[in-house]
């Protein structure tokens, strides 16, 4: 309602006892650069997202290489006795996958137990993941399996929520609809404070760390 | 919502006599508390970093405008939109007008303690619509037509055995006893409807001018299963909640979880901007952001600015004695607790709210752990203050305290009065040094003894030296 935007505006300013900012404020709003206090930490980033991730139920196995992923996503299906289906990203889809095991890109439907996915990086400061949404990479292959499976670069690993927006930041195409950022699987504590994993999201989140 | 604030005292009496309420909360706030303290304990950086996000929303704040605009700006260039709402009412309008466009017929919602305030709920329902809560706790009180007790954990009151009950009888049997078993048929029920929803709505923890982005900091998923399966996503946000940059986001992200359930970070922030690309195969097909002012602004430049700097951690309620006695329900309105006696007046008026201010020690607690130092026993105090000027205090209380000045301000007078009234307390407690009951303090001698003062007053005492 373009009235209540002047009536809102107005109100601020009058509150504020002042009028619009003038140009020059405002560029020098536009141009400011936030220095806050970052956490510091010395231990290498690679094993404290690996520390931080595992400490809230994330599970991390190691690969050689990117053609080791397939077997991996295989070994994980069979622990848990899940059927050879999944979502997989686009990105992934070119691996070897076994001549069995049936999968689509996306987007994943109410049924859908297991996705694969890539990710746009690793944030060590908490042991986080950063997706972003895309057709590589649909929203809902994040959040609708009980099992969500992402492959992750060691190189992809950055230190702090800063660096991590500086990649979304270098994007071409700008910040994607949807970033999401993964601590780990879906939890609720919401009755008598007892933290239950997979409360609508995945119940599982297990990274495949490729060298 | 309808406020019941004016009924504190009658809830306040009848929630301490609740066993299962005390097991209740007795059992959640230590958690908080604990894990709170530990975690802040682990990270030096802790009393820095509030002392950086209390003067980023300081800075918000001076130039709220500004950011507003740039917001906007950014959220239309990503293909979303925003609505603007004064007051509750045009918020409701806004929302219904876009539900009926889109001929929505099952609505899902994330956790907004906004719509709460607007009373969404009991307007989305009255124009026809399905609403579902898919927050466990929300969708909890959402069957047990409740409001929420707590702003982050809705059903903090209710014991598993309450959640069972209520499962039963809203999804048939068989009755399920443990909470992993609760969470899975909330799961398995809400499920359906993500997938059924026309429209989602969510709250926005943080609305960033820079890239038009709202972000929700949550652990279930179930805000993201809301915004992403509906063809049409509606943030729901104060005007408050504009940060500048995602650097700025990187500051609250630090301190938020931590200060609010005692966890390092939430399992999923999740930053959403705009509707869904021409090439992606998911994601609303709308993004509409409505702005609400509802009062916000008439607290800035005012003795109650500091209170929108809240970021809505819940930290003061986790730590209130009172709160923690009562519990979240006899606030009577949508938010509790220390923040909640700060809000409530400001929203609804002084006079519904006349108990609120007063329920509270001044121990400051809350201002102890507010993530952004917000000076809450300081804007209590204030309050009781304006319920003098307008004349809204007890007669009684205002008589006492016009006497006790009187008195006072006379030295002889007053040193005269304490001398006797330690003579005649000193005598009325005996030899046990205790006195059972007294006039003018029931409410203290009707469940202890008061201490009877000892011999000579202190001013006595002292000059005997």
């Amino acid at each position: 309602m373009p009235e209540s935007r002047k009536a809102i505006l107005g109100q601020i300013r009058s509150a504020l006892r002042r009028g619009p900012l003038a140009d020059a404020c405002a560029a020098a709003l536009d141009a400011r650069l936030p220095t806050h206090t970052r956490i510091a930490f010395t231990d290498d980033p690679l094993a404290r997202f690996i520390a931080r991730f595992e400490s809230r139920s994330g599970t991390v196995v190691r690969v050689a290489s990117l053609l080791e992923v397939p077997a991996a996503v295989e070994t994980y299906r069979q622990q848990h006795g899940l059927p050879a289906r999944a979502a997989i990203a686009r990105p992934l889809a070119d691996l070897p996958w076994p001549a069995d095991f049936a999968h689509h890109p996306g987007p994943a439907g109410k049924d859908e137990v297991l996705s694969v996915t890539a990710c746009l990086a690793a944030i060590a400061e908490m042991g986080s993941l950063m997706l972003a949404s895309g057709p590589d990479s649909p929203t809902t292959l994040n959040f609708v399996p009980d099992h969500h499976l992402i492959v992750l670069h060691e190189a992809q690993i950055v230190r702090d929520f800063e660096q991590a927006w500086a990649l979304l930041r270098a994007r071409p195409e700008g910040l994607p609809r949807a970033t999401n950022i993964v601590s780990g699987p879906s939890r609720t504590g919401d009755i008598e404070l007892t933290i239950q994993l997979g409360a609508h999201g995945p119940r599982s989140v297990h990274v495949i760390l490729v060298r | 919502m309808k406020i019941s604030s004016p009924q504190f005292k009658e809830k306040s009496v009848i929630a301490l006599a609740d066993p299962r309420l005390r097991q209740a909360l007795g059992q959640s706030r230590k958690g908080f508390v604990n894990k709170r303290a530990e975690l802040v304990g682990e990270l030096p950086e802790f009393e820095r970093l509030r002392d950086e996000a209390r003067d980023l929303k300081n800075h918000v704040l001076d130039n709220l405008d500004h950011y507003l605009e740039r917001y906007e700006a950014a959220v239309t260039a990503a293909g979303g939109h925003v609505h603007w709402a004064r007051d509750a009412e045009e918020a409701r309008c806004i929302i219904l007008n876009i539900c009926q466009r889109v001929n929505a017929k099952t609505i899902t919602k994330g956790k907004t303690m906004v719509s709460e305030e607007i009373g969404l709920n009991e307007a989305l329902e009255a124009g026809g619509y399905t609403v579902v809560e898919t927050d466990l706790g929300e969708y909890i009180i959402q069957l047990a037509h409740e409001p929420p007790s707590h702003i982050i954990a809705p059903a903090i009151h209710k014991t598993k055995e309450q959640v069972s009950e209520l499962f039963e009888a809203a999804h048939g049997g068989p009755r399920k006893s443990s909470v992993a078993d609760l969470v899975t048929e909330a799961r398995l029920v809400l499920r359906d409807k993500y997938f059924q929803a026309d429209v989602g709505i969510t709250g926005g923890n943080f609305l960033v001018a820079e890239t038009g982005s709202s972000i929700i900091v949550t652990n279930e998923g179930n805000g993201d299963l809301t915004q992403t399966l509906a063809k049409v996503h509606i943030v729901t946000s104060g005007i408050e909640r504009i940060v500048p940059t995602l650097e700025d986001v990187a500051l609250f992200l630090r301190i938020l979880a931590r200060s609010a359930t005692g966890q390092e970070t939430e399992t999923y922030t999740t930053l959403s901007t705009g509707p869904r690309r021409p090439d992606d195969v998911d994601g609303p097909e709308e993004y509409h952001v409505v702005l609400v002012d509802n009062g916000r602004s008439k607290m800035l430049g005012g003795k109650f600015q500091d209170m929108l700097r809240c970021i809505r951690c819940g930290a003061c309620m986790n730590h209130c004695p009172v709160y923690g006695a009562i519990g979240g329900h006899a606030y009577g309105w949508v938010y509790p607790g220390p923040m909640g006696a700060v809000l409530t007046p400001l929203f609804v008026g002084l006079d519904a709210t006349y108990d609120l201010p007063n329920a509270c020690t001044l121990n400051g607690r809350c201002e102890s752990v507010c993530p952004v130092r917000i000076p809450l026993p300081q804007l209590l105090r204030e309050l009781r203050h304006m319920q003098h000027q307008q004349g809204i205090r007890p007669q009684g209380e205002q008589r006492a305290l016009g006497a006790w000045r009187f008195v006072a301000e006379r030295p002889s007078l007053y040193q005269f009065a304490n001398r006797l009234a330690a003579r005649v307390l000193g005598r009325l407690g005996g030899s046990k040094g205790r006195i059972a009951s007294l006039p003018f303090a029931r409410a203290w001698t009707d469940s202890r003894d008061m201490p009877a003062p000892e011999g000579k007053t202190f001013l006595e005492q002292w000059q005997a030296r």
